[in-house]
């Protein structure tokens, strides 16, 4: 295996490639047992300094990202364009470079724009690491879900993951499909006919429009959320009809031939995807994809951290 | 490039066996005492070493575990070389107990060093000894010194000394690299 990233930044799941990916499962391997000790800090990256700039609001990744990057022991500067002088019509490129003007090492970045990562890639001197770009990617989800899916189930290699619900709005999904396949996973993509984007069958998945026949299919359902505040016209006529048409309960679960793993990327809307019991069940590994969040998020921010030094150097 | 050898399998073997009777003479039959082999490449030493214990206490419940210290190494984003982690392996409680650390090359010193900060976010053992099959004495960096010594090695600092291992279960070699 390759010791280093091929890349200096992680801007998508599209720019890496497998043994990238391998490489960061393991690295995420060794952050598993440090995070899961008592004293849950390594010094490794103490002379770097991280902006996590979020433009969009978040939960999940914002404090799994701030954690990962305390425990690797990073100095951290928060910003939310709420708060800040993006308000008052600042650019995107200004409010960067002012930002790594005070000597930050790395960028952690969150736009409602597609693109914006690269874009800050190509314009400014500093690492970024993309926790979202509008509709396009968000890759250290797809990675934290891969990594759930190997962990459960030993390999993601040759297993049949279903992509539910909205992905016409999903960045998830874009990345999940990129980084399973990468993996050698079969994916299918399920939903109704118009929250499925037009050309998605040219990245190589299955798609079906009939929840059942997706779950009879899968090892793995990931169930996405209704990005309701994505929708500008209406793609289903009502959210009751949607849920009864592609939400899982306990029920369907139950009629299942073989057991399959549920998984969410978050926040849930409980009774709409998937219903309270399913989100709890012991087949659910909701809440384990929010652990391996940090693991991954650690190792992503160790690994582009060593990059920068080779950076230097040449 | 010249390479020589130091110390072949036969003298190790005999050094192993020494180093192994002096810590049971310390420790007894090692009941408070745990081995903690430095990956990467301490590991085979310290499994060699509880090996011999084992047989010479008797003791075959003697605690071993394998230290990963990349993340407190003190020359990550230093050099040219990438620090990937190896697997890391303590179940148990370190806590009041006498750690036995096993690298097999003593050099800077400073591997040690990320070793003692790295077992200090385990808990607070009793005491952590050091044992080593190749102390390049005077090539230390930081005042750190072994309590177990197979031999003592005379080197400069660009020459490289390396333990091989070239069958399981045997003893292992010592080679120097050297330029002249």
């Amino acid at each position: 295996m390759e010791e280093k990233l091929s890349v200096n930044h992680l801007l998508g799941i599209k720019n890496i490639n497998q043994n990238d990916i391998k490489l960061i499962f393991k690295t995420a391997d060794n952050f598993k047992t440090v995070i899961n000790r008592s004293i849950k800090r390594v010094p490794s990256l103490r002379d770097i300094t991280v902006a996590n700039i979020f433009f969009e609001n978040s939960t999940r990744t914002r404090v799994s990202f701030e954690l990962a990057e305390k425990r690797l022991s990073a100095d951290i500067v928060n910003f939310s364009s709420t708060s800040s002088s993006v308000s008052k019509g600042e650019t995107l490129i200004d409010t960067v470079n002012n930002i790594l003007a005070m000597k930050v090492d790395m960028v952690v970045m969150r736009h409602p724009a597609p693109g914006a990562a690269v874009f800050l890639a190509k314009n400014t001197n500093t690492q970024v690491i993309n926790a979202g770009d509008g509709t396009h990617e968000h890759p250290t989800q797809a990675l934290l879900d891969a990594y759930s899916i190997k962990e459960k189930l030993g390999d993601v290699k040759g297993k049949k993951i279903a992509i539910i619900g909205d992905i016409l709005h999903s960045r998830v999904a874009i990345s999940n499909i990129l980084c399973l396949k990468k993996l050698g996973a079969e994916v299918m993509v399920c939903g109704p006919a118009t929250l499925i984007p037009k050309y998605i069958g040219s990245m190589g998945v299955k798609i079906e429009y009939n929840l059942q026949n997706a779950l009879k299919w899968c090892d793995v359902a990931n169930m996405l959320r209704i990005q309701l505040e994505r929708q500008d016209i209406k793609y289903f006529p009502s959210l009751r009809e949607y849920t009864m048409q592609y939400g899982i309960n306990l029920q369907t679960l139950q009629n299942l031939e073989k057991e399959i793993v549920i998984m969410h990327p978050g926040p849930i809307n409980r009774g709409v995807e998937i219903t309270s019991d399913v989100a709890d069940h012991n087949q659910s590994i909701i809440l384990n994809q929010v652990e391996n969040g940090v693991a991954i998020r650690m190792a992503v921010l160790y690994l582009l951290a060593m990059k920068k030094t080779e950076n230097v150097k040449n | 490039m010249k390479k020589r050898i130091l110390l072949d399998s036969n003298h190790t073997k005999i050094m192993l066996r020494r180093i192994a009777m002096q810590i049971s003479e310390t420790h007894g039959n090692l009941d408070n005492c745990a081995i903690i082999g430095m990956q990467p490449r301490g590991i085979k030493l310290a499994k060699k070493l509880l090996e011999l214990l084992t047989e010479i206490t008797k003791n075959k419940k003697i605690e071993y575990g394998e230290l990963d210290s990349t993340f407190y190494r003190d020359d990550f984003r230093k050099g040219d070389k990438f620090l990937i982690p190896n697997s890391l392996n303590i179940d148990f409680l370190i806590e009041n107990k006498i750690i036995i650390l096993v690298d097999d090359v003593l050099y800077t010193g400073r591997s040690v060093r990320s070793a003692l900060n790295s077992l200090g976010d385990f808990g607070r053992p009793l005491k952590i000894e050091l044992v080593t099959l190749v102390d390049r004495k005077f090539n230390r960096e930081l005042p750190i010194q072994p309590d177990y010594v197979g031999e003592e090695v005379d080197s400069r600092a660009k020459d490289i000394v390396e333990v091989i291992w070239a069958e399981e279960n045997s003893s292992p070699e010592v080679w120097i690299i050297t330029d002249k």
